[in-house]
C-alpha cells in the first residue's frame, strides 16, 4: 500500500513538474519567438510537416467517421425518426465534436510523436546544445516554428475534417438511406451554425497548443539515447491525448456558456 | 605537479583563459567532479586525459555553461561564468568554439547551411560575403566542393571536420575539442591529429582536448591534464607525464 502510494505521489510530482517546466518553454517561446529575425523558413517547413502531411489521415479517418455516424443515426432504435435526422446528426457531432476532436487525437498524436522524436533525437545527438553554443535559441529556432504552424494549421484541418465528415454522410444518405442530396444538405445546413463551426476552430487552437507543446517538451527532454526517444514519444502521444480529451470537456462547457 | 593551483594574483590583470576553482558536480547520485582545480593558459593547446567516463566532457561543457558547477567556481577571462544564464553566456559561447564528439551538425542542413549558421546568428554579412567565408574555412579542413551536400552523406571523420569548419567560422579566442579523435581510423586520427595544430597554430588561439588517446594527446599537447577520479591529478608537458614516477598514471599511459 504504502509503495503503492508513493508511486502516485511520484506520478502527480512528476506531472506538475512538467506542467511547470512547459510554462517555462511556452514563456521563453514567446519571448524569444517573436524577436527577428522570424523563421520564415522554418515556419514554412513545418506547416508541410504538420498541416500537409496530416492532411491523408485526417480527411480519410473523418469521411470514413461520418460515414458510421450516418449509419447510426440512420439505423438507431431509439431514434424513430432517425433516417429524416442523418444530416442533422451528421452535421451537428461532426462540426461541434468529433471535427476537432479527432483532429486532435489524429494529427495531434502524429505531431507530438514526430516532434518529441525529431527534438529527443537532436537533444541525444548534442544539436540543442550546438544551436544554444552557435548562439541561438532553441526555444526560437525549434519551439516556436512547430507550435506557430500546428497553431495555424490545426483550425484548417479541422476544417476539412468536417467537411469530409459531412461528406461522408452524404455518400452513406444516397447510396445507403436513399435520402435525397437536397434533403441531407439542407438539414445539414438547418442545423448547424456559424458559432457551431467556429466553436469546433476555437477548440482546435487549443488542442493544437497541448499537442505542439507536449512534443516539444518530452523532446527537449529526452536522456539515454534511442530508448530514451523511444520513451518519450510515447509519453508524448499519452499526454497529448489525455490533455486533449481534459480540454475538450472545459472548452466545451465554456463555448455552451458563451 | 599536481592540478591543485591557485588562480595567481597578476592574473587579474592578465586572465588565464580558464580557472575552475574546486569544482564540484553530480549527476544524480553520481559525483563526477569532485573539487576539481585546473589552469588553462592562453594561447596553449592543452589536453585533458583520463578514462571513460571519468567527466573529461563535463569539464569542457562547464566551460560554455552547458553545466553549471555544484560548487565551486569556472572563470573565463577571468569573469564567473558559473552561474550565469544563456542570455549572459551568450558573449563567453561567441568567443568558444566547440567541437562536439559526434559532430553534431543539424541533420537537416546541407554542409553550407551549417557552417555558415553562426555567420547568420552573429554577423550582418551578406550572402557572397558569407560564401568566401564558409569555403575558406571548408578549404582550411580540407573539404572543398561538399557544400551542398547533406550530414548523413559524410564519413566519420568528414563530419568532424565540417563541425570544425563550424566551430571556427567565428574566429574565436579558444576552441574545445570533445574527443575528436573517437571512431575515427589510424590514419584519419593522424590526420586530424594534424589539423588541430594546424588549425591552433594558424588561428593563434586556446586548444583544449578531451581525449583518451595517449599519441594523439603526446603528438599536440603543450600540456597535458590528467583526470581521476574527479579532480586533477597530474599537468604538465607531456615529456613531464611520461617521465612522472604516479603508478596511476603510468598505469594509464601503458595501457
Amino acid at each position: 500500500m504504502n509503495t503503492f502510494l508513493t508511486h502516485v505521489k511520484t506520478g502527480i510530482f512528476s506531472r506538475l513538474s512538467d506542467l511547470g517546466e512547459m510554462a517555462f518553454l511556452w514563456v521563453d517561446t514567446v519571448k524569444y519567438g517573436f524577436r527577428k529575425p522570424f523563421e520564415i523558413q522554418a515556419l514554412l517547413d513545418q506547416m508541410e510537416e504538420i498541416g500537409i502531411r496530416s492532411l491523408s489521415i485526417v480527411v480519410i479517418s473523418t469521411f470514413f467517421v461520418g460515414m458510421v455516424l450516418a449509419i447510426q443515426v440512420a439505423y438507431s432504435e431509439a431514434n424513430f425518426a432517425g433516417r429524416v435526422m442523418v444530416g442533422i446528426g451528421v452535421g451537428v457531432a461532426m462540426t461541434k465534436e468529433f471535427g476537432p476532436l479527432l483532429t486532435a487525437l489524429l494529427a495531434g498524436g502524429r505531431v507530438s510523436a514526430g516532434i518529441t522524436s525529431v527534438l529527443g533525437t537532436m537533444q541525444v545527438t548534442e544539436q540543442v546544445d550546438a544551436i544554444k553554443l552557435l548562439g541561438a535559441t532553441p526555444a526560437k529556432k525549434l519551439v516556436f516554428p512547430r507550435i506557430a504552424a500546428a497553431l495555424l494549421c490545426f483550425p484548417l484541418l479541422t476544417a476539412a475534417a468536417d467537411f469530409m465528415g459531412i461528406a461522408g454522410g452524404l455518400v452513406v444518405s444516397l447510396a445507403d438511406i436513399k435520402m435525397s442530396f437536397t434533403t441531407y444538405m439542407s438539414q445539414v445546413e438547418r442545423s448547424v451554425t456559424l458559432s457551431d463551426f467556429f466553436g469546433g476552430l476555437f477548440k482546435s487552437v487549443f488542442f493544437a497548443f497541448f499537442a505542439s507543446l507536449i512534443g516539444c517538451h518530452y523532446g527537449l527532454r529526452v536522456e539515454g539515447g534511442a530508448e530514451g526517444v523511444g520513451k518519450a514519444t510515447t509519453r508524448s502521444v499519452v499526454a497529448t491525448s489525455v490533455s486533449v480529451m481534459i480540454a475538450d470537456f472545459f472548452l466545451t462547457k465554456l463555448l455552451v456558456i458563451f | 605537479m599536481t592540478g591543485g593551483v591557485r588562480i595567481p594574483k597578476q592574473a587579474k590583470r592578465n586572465p588565464p583563459f580558464a580557472f575552475f576553482d574546486e569544482v564540484y558536480k553530480s549527476f544524480d547520485s553520481k559525483e563526477v567532479l569532485r573539487g576539481m582545480t585546473l589552469l588553462i593558459r592562453k594561447g596553449e593547446v592543452l589536453v585533458i586525459l583520463g578514462g571513460s567516463g571519468n567527466g573529461k566532457t563535463v569539464i569542457l561543457k562547464h566551460m560554455v555553461g552547458l553545466v553549471a558547477p555544484d560548487r565551486g567556481s569556472v572563470f573565463i577571462n577571468g569573469r564567473d561564468i558559473s552561474r550565469l544564464d544563456d542570455n549572459r553566456l551568450l558573449p563567453v559561447r561567441r568567443k568558444v568554439g566547440f567541437l562536439f564528439q559526434n559532430g553534431a551538425l543539424f541533420d537537416s542542413m546541407s554542409v553550407f547551411d551549417n557552417v555558415a549558421f553562426p555567420l547568420k546568428e552573429h554577423t550582418a554579412m551578406t550572402g557572397d560575403e558569407i560564401r568566401v567565408k564558409v569555403h575558406e574555412k571548408l578549404k582550411l579542413v580540407g573539404l572543398e566542393g561538399i557544400e551542398w551536400m547533406m550530414p548523413a552523406a559524410l564519413s566519420g571523420g568528414m563530419r568532424k571536420r565540417v563541425a570544425l569548419a563550424r566551430a571556427i567560422i567565428l574566429e574565436p579566442e579558444a576552441l574545445l575539442y570533445d574527443e575528436p579523435t573517437t571512431g575515427l581510423d589510424p590514419i584519419t586520427t593522424k590526420w586530424v591529429t594534424k589539423l588541430m595544430r594546424n588549425v591552433h597554430e594558424s588561428l593563434k588561439i586556446t586548444s583544449v582536448i578531451v581525449t583518451h588517446n595517449i599519441q594523439s594527446a603526446m603528438a599536440v599537447a603543450d600540456r597535458i591534464a590528467f583526470l581521476y577520479r574527479g579532480r586533477i591529478k597530474f599537468v604538465g608537458t607531456p615529456k613531464e607525464i611520461s617521465a612522472c614516477d604516479d603508478p596511476i598514471v603510468q598505469e594509464f599511459l601503458r595501457s
